[in-house]
């Protein structure tokens, strides 16, 4: 509205003098205020933007907390106590103590190569390193399963003879949780390797460091934020994981079941609190995750 | 004295090399393999039949409108709440900033769990949509009755649109933020309105990164499992989506539809790949 009162009176101005001096066009122009526009308009859109938030995330994230407290805090340590949730608990961590740590590594030395080397493929596996996150759990999960399954699997009537069972067992729910998690620390690893160059290495070489030591006390305090925030999301991820690992598991309660695949189980027996009580220890780490990644962030910039 | 080139020709070096090889191929090039190895098994006219059942059929269809459907909310509702985030000061802007990541740390099934909770006829929201009540009206108007906001096609897109709403936001975001202000000034000293400014010279300047906010929610949208099992229903011909017929496939022993179903997904998933590299490629032209 106010530009647009303001507007003519600028084009008079203009016309007025046939021979305006030099940069008074400008000058006119600078002086009309540029927008703020009216102030409905942003506060329309900033509440547009908190009912959408509500509704999908934060209502949600109450009635998670509301529903794992409404019969009391004796029957939530009830609902997440029962042997079979303790050990869903249990399957979770060790799925991530095995895909932690192995992404961590073979993400940094991936990341590594990527960075640092030219080889044929490079540009491939570049183009391809998202596939995990592209593509469906569920296939993921069929992936393994035609891989590894004693009877329909590539190589699984192989693994039956060695007396090894993969697929309906911990070892194909840590194949499915590190085939999804793989890319998290190698694309938080690529871009600061990328950003921080080869000449400190190179450096480090010419005063004679072995690439050993070179990678060790110069690549690696340059990158170690980057490998944090890689790690803080592969773990968030291995935690939460269901669609491939509840086609890999069988689902054999006190077997193979997780955490995840728990909350789906009790809730499909109408036990709300324990689904709750279990879901609100996985939005917990949900949440402890965006706080790292939060304080995390700061100090990357 | 070592040199560079001494340090990149070190044996040693081949150690990680070979190592990152087998790590690689041991964790996705042998799946691969395996899927395609069965997929040759199968003679192409029981391949076609497999992939054009009536069921998978609709699983497709299914899954690709209620995809594109989420993929559009969560362009738009990206775009407003990504420029309300770089473009605003308001109370709680950096909690809000921190609530749209959400999603992407939540897992899926806890996710699925409490919004069916929550959208169930009767349920604490579900209940402002049970008969009788103004907002079922709203929708009567429209041919929707009863309102089924879960176990339904509605709980399908809810699903899709709660696991992706981090996507739009976060490709617009840097670029919304990397757009240099002189622009805009120069459209306003030119004389455009706000509106126009908006319309003709920021709009143009995002393209690029809404269709990959928008390929990117798509892709993820399709392949979605766990909130969509728990919040569709399952019904075949009606809210079963294509990742979830395959699992059904799979709890019947049908290991070969599992697989050409499976086959055609990760086809897709390829292609859509390869349209967000482009797009990517597109967009980072824009950045300098």
């Amino acid at each position: 509205m106010t530009i647009d009162q303001e507007r003519p009176e600028a084009n008079q101005g203009r016309d007025s003098s046939s021979l305006p001096p030099l940069g008074s066009e400008v000058a006119a122009a600078v002086s009309t205020p540029l927008r703020p526009p009216s102030p409905y308009g942003k506060w329309a859109l900033i509440s547009l933007g908190f009912i959408f938030l509500a509704l999908l995330v934060v209502f949600p994230l109450i009635n998670i907390l509301v529903q794992a407290f409404a019969a009391g805090w004796g029957a939530f340590m009830a609902g997440i106590t029962t042997p079979e949730a303790r050990h869903a608990i249990w399957m979770t961590v060790l799925i991530t103590l095995w895909v932690v740590p192995l992404n961590t590594v073979f993400g940094v030395l991936t990341a590594w190569l990527l960075a640092r080397y030219r080889f044929p493929g490079r540009l491939l596996i570049l183009g391809l390193l998202d596939l995990p996150i592209a593509i469906s759990p569920v296939v993921v999960g069929m992936l393994v399963m035609l891989t590894y399954s004693p009877t329909i699997g590539l190589v699984g009537p192989f693994f039956r003879s060695q007396g090894i069972q993969i697929v309906f067992a911990w070892p194909s729910m840590v194949l499915v949780t590190l085939f999804i998690t793989f890319p998290f620390v190698v694309r938080e690893v690529l871009p600061a390797l990328q950003e921080h160059g080869h000449s400190a290495e190179e450096a480090a070489y010419t005063l004679g460091a072995s690439p050993w030591q070179a990678f060790w006390r110069v690549t690696l305090p340059n990158i170690r934020w980057a490998i944090m925030y890689g790690i803080i999301l592969c773990t968030a991820r291995a935690i939460g994981e269901f669609g491939a690992i509840s086609v890999v598991s069988g689902k054999v309660i006190r077997q193979t079941n997780t955490l995840t695949l728990h909350v789906q189980r009790v809730y499909g027996e109408f036990d709300t609190v324990a689904a709750f009580g279990a879901s609100l220890l996985l939005s917990m780490i949900a949440v402890v995750t965006l706080v790292v990644q939060l304080g995390l962030k700061e100090k990357r910039e | 004295m070592a040199s560079l080139s001494a340090g990149k020709r070190n044996p040693g070096t081949l150690v990680p090399i070979g190592l990152a090889v087998a790590y690689g191929s041991a964790l996705v090039l042998l799946p691969i393999a395996a899927l395609l190895f069965r997929i040759t098994t199968i003679a192409p006219a029981d391949f076609w039949r497999m992939v054009t059942t009536p069921a998978a059929v609709a699983a497709y269809q299914l899954t690709f409108f209620s995809a594109g459907i989420a993929a559009t909310i969560n362009t738009v509702a990206g775009l407003v709440l990504a420029w309300i985030l770089v473009r605003y000061e308001f109370p709680g802007r950096a909690i809000t900033n921190a609530i749209v990541d959400l999603p992407f740390a939540m897992p899926n099934a806890v996710a699925g769990v409490t919004l069916a909770f929550l959208y169930a006829p009767g349920g604490p929201i579900g209940r402002f949509f049970d008969p009788g009540t103004p907002l079922a009206e709203v929708f009567g108007w429209f041919g929707i009755t009863p309102v089924q906001l879960v176990y339904s096609q509605m709980g399908v897109i809810l699903a899709m649109v709660f696991v992706t709403l981090p996507f739009v936001v976060r490709a617009i975001q840097p670029v919304l933020m990397a757009l240099e202000p002189e622009v805009e000034e120069a459209a306003t000293s030119l004389g455009a309105t706000p509106r126009q400014t908006f319309w003709r010279v920021i709009l143009p300047l995002l393209i690029p990164s809404l269709l990959t906010g928008f390929v990117l929610a798509f892709s993820r949208s399709i392949g979605e499992y766990g909130a969509v099992v728990l919040l569709s229903g399952n019904i075949p011909f009606s809210t079963l989506t294509a990742p979830v017929y395959i699992y059904q496939r799979l709890e019947e022993y049908d290991y070969g539809g599992a697989a050409a179903v499976s086959f055609v997904l990760m086809l897709l998933s390829l292609i859509i790949l390869l349209l967000i590299n482009l797009l990517q490629g597109w967009s980072q032209r824009y950045d300098d």
